[in-house]
């Protein structure tokens, strides 16, 4: 048996390591740590909690929005407050746009370049894939970037800047759209479809939301040669490399569900295993045997939770906490809300082959076009002159919690205010279900799990198997541990 | 055109959003902009192929002084805890503190760069009793000091170089690098917190959009009003320094423009105001915080004056959320 220790673990969000038990070509098993702690629980303790407005983006760059909304949606069941219409249209616009551009962030910049390296030079597919993809010389990253800076112009508009937006509010928005600003928007989103019709996919994005089966699917694909599209040329190299045979893990997944629109919401809310199941966030509960953090025993449930680090403690191995829901272990992201949601190519491509790399990134590139067509809609349902904002007292004793689907899966912010000051503020990000330690029952984290029999080429020292997995669940290790 | 000069970006302590507004970058966009400032990236967390012993290797080339260091970059905080051990951030792969890495690779480098406040002078990362005794690279707030300590020189001769902010514009990090690699940043270019001066000898007040309604004291009381932010909702927008309004984010916008305070994210200390951000402190109706250069008997006499002098049209639209009296159109030729 070898042991392979893989980091500095780069292209994701933050610092990874990675400890692989090596058998006969095969990963036998896997420890997923978590190597840096900040503390940011304990420097929300005594706040105004008003402030974590400020303090919680920057728990993260990439998914600083999401933390935001989450906050503010904290603070908004503390304080009894909703937004007008006006308000939760801008702030879905906000909490999409940073989502859009972290899936595409996600490909073109994290994913993709990993088949473009070395190791694959002797593909037939490669040369027009390393053309497009290499880090650092390929075409794609240098067209993206300037799409997706054109793209976030959105965020100048409605946040005032991205990351680390102060806009986003308990009763809604700070900034009210103005009639001419609605067209300029129009126009912004109307030049990010442009790219994703032109590079992404090389169709329009109604065709890729409407794809209802993986025979669909299949058949789009072989419409056109690979390389029309990204989506496409992606499509085909998977299934050469067999990417919905790599990286599966529990095929149980979670969605907070996304978008709120009145009474409704975008996308579902709900538990999968084996079919859509009502959701009781009741059950949620952390586990810190395999912590370096201070606790009891007994897994406790984040509105009664603490986070106190402990470096000498006896079998932890990461800063990451293992929360679980209902005892089990639950995989979060895209795949999941789109599975959740009932976006009918997902349902087909996780009943076939589960949870896997080829399945998480397709899901995500299904969830781009359905949330550019979305923010379009939510875009002319603008109406400048009614209000953005609402605003109410916060009460000295109170308490929230926000739940809400950042990029990368269902992120939750508990909060407890005593006094006028936050007693407790306890979060558990998407990257601390999907990667997290094991539990007291000894069961690993989801990553643990799909890295089990990931094959390992002789002589490597950092699997491209390995990488394809860790990557495929666009980890964002800032937010993980925080 | 002489080598371009090699980059090594390291994050710790912080949240990565300083890269991400790098990504921002236009005009031109982040790979055209390496190179129009004459810049190869040797690694970077988010953007190099390399991963794993790839990158363990490289920084051992980097560290033993085999592959030349002509630029670190620094993101983050830097964790010196616990109790000293910099174990709060052991880096990936190497089982080896941060703190460790920074310190040696600092000690080859011909400048050294922090990017972002918390890299600068320890950020939100030190908040409230800085649970990580995190600090920036040659700064602990507002004290020199920090990992690298007061006297730290990077192998070219300047100290180390801050661009603060939370996070920074991307146009500080190109413009910044492109006049490190033209040689032409010397010490006396930085301020007294080392930011170089050609940004952050600005205020964030200089292009606000609200300046008539400041001039008025026409002021916002909740949030979307368009009223100026500072008598109510916290806006330091007259003390910070930095140019915002007048370079502006992500196409347009700046915190000002989108509606909310500026808190001073470029300063040290920034992440303890010592009231609510969104609060401004005062005493008997005058914020305890004046705007810079401003002797508090003129603020005083001016800012009753100019609410005596209010207009009706800033009055009233400085507690809208949308134009309720537009200026009135003047049918006389201007003079």
């Amino acid at each position: 048996m070898a042991r392979l220790v893989v980091g500095p673990f780069n292209r994701v969000e933050g610092d990874l390591e990675v400890r692989l038990d090596v058998v006969d070509g095969q990963v036998r098993e896997a420890h997923v740590v978590s190597p840096l702690y900040r503390g940011f629980e304990q420097i929300l303790q005594g706040k105004d909690p008003l402030d974590s407005l400020v303090i919680v983006p920057r728990i993260c760059g990439i998914c600083s929005v999401s933390q935001s909304v989450a906050a503010a949606s904290a603070l908004a069941q503390a304080q009894g407050l909703s937004m007008p219409p006006n308000g939760e249209r801008a702030v879905n616009l906000i909490l999409a746009c940073e989502n859009l551009a972290d899936h595409l962030t996600h490909f073109y910049l994290f994913f993709m370049p990993d088949l473009a390296r070395e190791i694959y030079a002797d593909e037939p597919w490669y040369p027009a894939l390393a053309e497009r993809f290499r880090a650092g010389s390929g075409v794609a990253a240098r067209e993206f970037t300037a799409a997706r800076a054109r793209l976030l112009h959105l965020m100048g508009f409605l946040a005032g800047k991205w990351p680390h937006s102060l806009s986003l509010q308990p009763g809604g928005s700070t900034r009210a759209v103005q009639p001419q600003e609605r067209v300029r928007l129009l126009m912004i989103l109307g030049g990010f479809r442009r790219f994703l019709e032109e590079r992404t996919y090389g169709d329009r994005l109604e065709t890729i939301a409407g794809l209802s089966s993986r025979r669909a699917l299949l058949e789009w694909r072989d419409q056109a040669p690979s390389g029309t599209g990204d989506l496409r040329q992606f499509l085909a190299v998977a299934d050469r490399l067999g990417l919905d045979r790599l990286g599966r893990a529990t095929d149980r997944f979670m969605s907070f569900g996304g978008f709120p629109l009145g009474e409704s919401r975008l996308f579902r809310r709900g538990v999968w295993s084996d079919g859509v199941r009502d959701l009781d966030e009741g059950t949620i509960a952390e586990d810190l045997s395999h912590s370096w953090m201070l606790g009891g025993a007994e897994p406790l449930h984040p509105s009664a939770g603490s986070t106190l680090p402990l470096m000498e403690k006896e079998g932890a191995y990461s800063w990451c906490k293992a929360p679980r829901l209902n005892g089990q272990v639950i995989e979060v992201g895209a795949l999941a809300r789109q599975l959740i949601d009932g976006q009918p190519l997902v349902r087909e491509l996780v009943g076939h082959s589960g949870g896997n790399v080829a399945n998480r990134v397709i899901a995500r590139l299904i969830e781009s076009a359905r949330l550019l067509i979305a923010m379009e809609e939510w875009v002319r349902q603008l109406c400048p002159g009614e209000p953005f904002c609402a605003s109410g007292p916060l009460p000295e004793e109170t308490q929230g919690v926000g739940l809400i689907e950042a990029a990368r899966g269902s992120l939750g912010h508990w909060l407890r205010v005593r006094n006028g000051r936050i007693l407790n503020y306890q979060i558990v990000a998407p990257t601390t279900w999907n990667f997290s330690p094991r539990d007291r029952n000894q069961v690993p984290g989801a990553l643990e799990q799909a890295l089990v029999g990931a094959p390992v080429r002789p002589g490597e020292r950092t699997p491209v198997s390995v990488q394809h997995i860790v990557r495929s669940f666009d980890p964002c290790m800032v937010c993980t541990v925080h | 055109m002489s080598a371009p000069l090699g980059v090594l970006w390291l994050q710790s302590g912080g949240c990565g959003g300083c890269t991400m507004s790098l990504l921002n970058a236009e005009s031109p966009e982040l790979p055209g902009l390496l190179d129009a400032a004459g810049l190869r990236l040797i690694w970077h967390p988010s953007l190099s192929e390399a991963s794993g012993d790839e990158v363990v290797s490289c920084l051992e080339r980097l560290e033993r002084g085999d592959e030349p260091l002509d630029l670190l970059c620094v993101e983050g905080a830097l964790l010196r805890g616990p109790n000293g051990s910099g174990r709060f951030h052991l880096l990936s792969g190497t089982d080896r503190p941060m703190i460790d890495w920074v310190q040696s690779l600092a000690a080859r480098a011909r400048c050294v760069v922090a990017m972002g406040t918390c890299a600068a002078y320890g950020g939100i990362t030190a908040g409230a009793d800085n649970p990580t005794d995190a600090c920036g690279l040659q700064y602990e707030g507002v004290h020199p000091g920090g990992l690298l300590g007061a006297d730290f020189r990077a192998v070219g001769g300047l100290p180390v170089v801050n661009i603060a902010g939370c996070p920074i514009h991307p146009n500080w990090v190109g413009e910044t690098l492109a006049a490190l690699a033209l040689g032409a940043l010397v010490e006396s270019d930085l301020d007294p917190y080392q930011r170089p001066r050609m940004f952050y000898d600005h205020l964030v007040h200089h292009g606000c959009p609200r300046n008539e309604f400041y001039e008025y004291k026409a002021s916002a009381l909740e949030h979307s009003d368009l009223g100026c932010l500072m008598e109510h909702l916290g806006c330091l927008g007259t003390q910070a320094h930095a140019d915002c309004n007048t370079r502006l984010w992500n196409g347009q916008g700046s915190c000002t423009r989108g509606g909310y305070a500026c808190i001073n994210c470029t300063a040290p200390e920034f992440e303890e105001p010592g009231h609510g951000f969104q609060q401004t402190p005062s005493v008997a109706g005058i914020p305890v915080g004046l705007p810079t250069d401003m002797p508090k008997a003129w603020f005083v006499a001016l800012a009753s004056l100019s609410k005596a002098a209010t207009p009706q049209r800033l009055r009233l639209n400085a507690t809208a959320d949308h134009l309720v009296v537009p200026p009135s159109v003047r049918h006389t030729r201007q003079r």
